[in-house]
């Protein structure tokens, strides 16, 4: 087990790095005058010079890759025109528009992201295991073609159109509930909760459709299996057949695409926090792309890198400790 | 997002014996009843989208025309009139502000959403075949690079770096072209990974061997054996990337990264329509509604083209089925 934890971070450690130089290489290697975009279009030719000189832009780009290494490793200093800025060690460049370290405003944004990411995960297993469990206990019946109809809807339906739509009943229409915003929780719970409800339910409602056919599918399959037909042939009842035995093959798979889902969701829930303007990562990703900030960008793609190769290796690891039969190499 | 899921779904897939015959695929296609009548609706949108100038013509509508007549600017823009403003001139209403026709805009909408979903998923397909085939057949350093380097383009969520990409890309790129090809470039690893590992369960066997052994080289190999087998698992795959490539140039257009202005697109106009909702719910909702029917359509047919092709996946069912009802025959028997 430690053998193969050890091996499986190396393994996430090169693709992080290999990550890194595709980011690099695709952002700042691409053709568009950077020190012009980010000086603006009125700047004369001399202030797009020292912006130029600024950003080091003049170095070959390898140069500029192996600075950006030493920042992420060690930090660095970058002068801001009148003075200094120190950037410390997992330094992921200085943005172009705030002054500030990437890796500063990254983790502000953190928790309102993780805030609107834990509370949808919960609802989203909650709601997708159950269903895919329920449509696998009525299979054949009216029950399980009206869960498949509303799964598949699920599944086609945009989150910002499920989220429009719950909007303008919810808080327009029926005055249920408030308008959705973000309240950090420390500030005040209550507040908080009721603030990222709609999100949370439209998140999950997309989200779950997923689970509810990954969990039904494989149910069925075990089902379908020998020792499915040796457990009725002992007698046990159908209930504890698929809430018992045929859940355990179900389980694996949701491991899985949990991690996968969850992890690339810290790197910001674009569409849900763009429309309901909650101010998190994906929020922050749309609005630098706009503004071109590539340090920004280009960050929030290497943590979303992060976090998706750090949930995979956990999903690995869960995944050998809920299924016996896998062998971790 | 749905990658993985859709990775998942074929894999079913792949194993399952090629090519069980054109005629028995249309049979079984056409005995899912929800899958004819998708196919139908689907239908009906590509023709949408290929008559999109002469259905306006018929209209007589222009999509960028603007008719401030015909909104209130007293009440801040809302279209004068009953829902949005349908009339005989303006079948689905106008936009609220300016006054633009719903009808025309939403019609050639269809036309941004279906070309740039088909193309990209082509192109997708054509990526992800080359390379999978490429890591199956071209030795073990090929393999090891694309499957290391198909590994890293995973970990990539699309949508943030299709931002990403646009970010960096003058604006002298056509943006419906510019969108196909950032769907295109980041969205082909599912494809990639599963022919990979169908072909290399393929070069095993038998026939494919015999073929290697009577002298043909790799290239022949791949084109004559393995590609008429490969057809199953990737149509199985490529079908729900369709749907899934009109939702991210939605999305993508719905964050304003997408398809520019005064071009239509659905996903635009549910951005703009999000503050109307309250004074103009029609604008909001056709957009929406547009969105929804072709994604749902286009899910359901490719489910229905899976079922056909994977023979187990219908048997399975029936199997549930049965054993189900053996279980409770067998209750009222013991009672």
């Amino acid at each position: 087990m430690t053998g193969f934890l050890l091996r499986r971070l190396g393994g996430a450690v090169f693709v992080l790095l290999a990550l890194s130089v595709v980011v690099y290489l695709v952002f700042y290697a691409a053709p568009g005058n950077v020190a012009q975009i980010v000086c603006g279009e009125r700047c004369s030719p001399a202030q797009v010079a020292q912006v130029h000189d600024r950003l080091q832009l003049g170095d070959p780009i390898y140069v500029q890759y192996w600075h950006f290494l030493q920042g992420l490793f060690a930090g660095r200093d970058f002068s801001s025109g009148v003075g200094v800025v120190h950037c410390d060690a997992p330094c992921l460049g200085l943005s172009y528009r705030q002054d500030s370290p990437v890796t500063d405003i990254l983790v502000n944004k953190l928790p309102v992201t993780g805030s609107l990411v834990i509370g949808a995960f919960v609802l989203w297993i909650l709601l997708g295991v159950g269903t895919g469990l329920l449509s696998a206990w009525k299979r054949g019946g009216a029950i399980e073609r009206t869960l498949t109809g509303l799964t598949l809807i699920g599944f086609s339906t945009p989150v910002f159109v499920i989220g429009l739509v719950l909007i303008i009943v919810f808080c327009s229409t029926l005055g249920w509930l408030p308008f959705p915003q973000y309240t950090p929780f420390s500030d005040n719970p209550e507040q908080w909760f009721w603030g990222l409800l709609l999100p949370w339910i439209s998140l999950a409602l997309i989200e779950s459709a997923k689970y509810a056919r990954l969990v039904r599918s494989s149910m069925l399959e075990t089902l379908a299996e020998d020792h499915v037909r040796t457990f009725r042939a002992y007698g046990l009842t159908e209930r504890a057949i698929v809430g018992k035995h045929a859940l355990r093959g179900a389980v694996a798979p949701v491991i899985a695409l949990s991690a996968l889902d969850a992890g690339s969701m810290f790197g910001g829930a674009v569409l849900t926090e763009s429309l309901f303007g909650i101010q998190g990562i994906g929020k922050l990703l749309v609005d630098s792309v706009r503004q071109v900030d590539l340090p920004v960008v280009v960050g929030v793609v290497m943590t979303t890198g992060f976090f998706v190769v750090l949930a995979n290796a956990v999903a690995d690891a869960l995944y050998a400790m809920a299924d016996r039969r896998v062998v971790l190499q | 997002m749905s990658e993985a899921l859709l990775a998942s779904q074929a894999g079913a897939a792949q194993v399952a014996a090629p090519a069980s015959g054109a005629r028995q695929f249309w049979r079984r296609l056409r005995a899912q009843r929800a899958v004819t009548v998708a196919a139908v609706v689907f239908a009906l949108l590509v023709f949408v989208a290929l008559a999109a100038p002469l259905l306006t013509a018929l209209e007589g509508q222009d999509p960028n025309a603007f008719h401030p007549a015909l909104v209130d600017s007293a009440a801040g823009g809302v279209p004068k009139g009953s829902f949005g403003g349908i009339s005989g001139d303006h079948w689905l209403g106008v936009e609220p502000q300016t006054g633009r026709d719903l009808f025309a805009r939403l019609v050639y909408g269809a036309r941004v959403s279906l070309g740039v979903a088909f193309i990209a998923t082509l192109v997708q397909v054509f990526i992800g075949v080359s390379l999978g085939l490429l890591a199956a057949l071209g030795g073990r350093w090929a393999d090891q690079v694309i499957s290391r380097f198909t590994d890293v383009v995973v970990a990539l969520p699309l949508l943030v770096i299709g931002l990403g990409l646009i970010a960096i890309v003058p604006d002298s790129v056509p943006r419906p072209v510019l969108i196909t090809a950032v769907i295109a470039v980041v969205g082909w690893s599912g494809t990639s990974k599963i022919v990979r590992s169908s072909a290399l369960s393929l070069k095993s066997l038998d026939y494919v061997s015999a073929a290697r052994l009577s002298g043909w080289g790799r290239l022949a190999v791949a084109r004559r054996e393995l590609l008429p087998a490969l057809a199953a698992p990737v149509i199985t795959y490529g079908v729900l990337l369709v749907p899934a490539n009109v939702s991210i140039e939605a999305a993508l257009s719905f964050l304003g990264v997408g398809i520019k202005p005064p071009t239509p697109s659905w996903g635009q106009m549910l951005t703009d329509a999000n503050t109307w909702y309250q004074s103009a719910p029609t604008y909001l909702l056709l957009p929406a509604g547009f969105l929804f029917v072709t994604v749902l359509s286009l899910t359901v047919v490719g489910e229905g083209v899976r079922t056909a092709l994977d023979p187990r996946a219908a048997s399975r069912l029936k199997v549930g089925v049965k054993s189900r009802k053996d279980a409770k025959s067998r209750k009222e028997a013991s009672k």
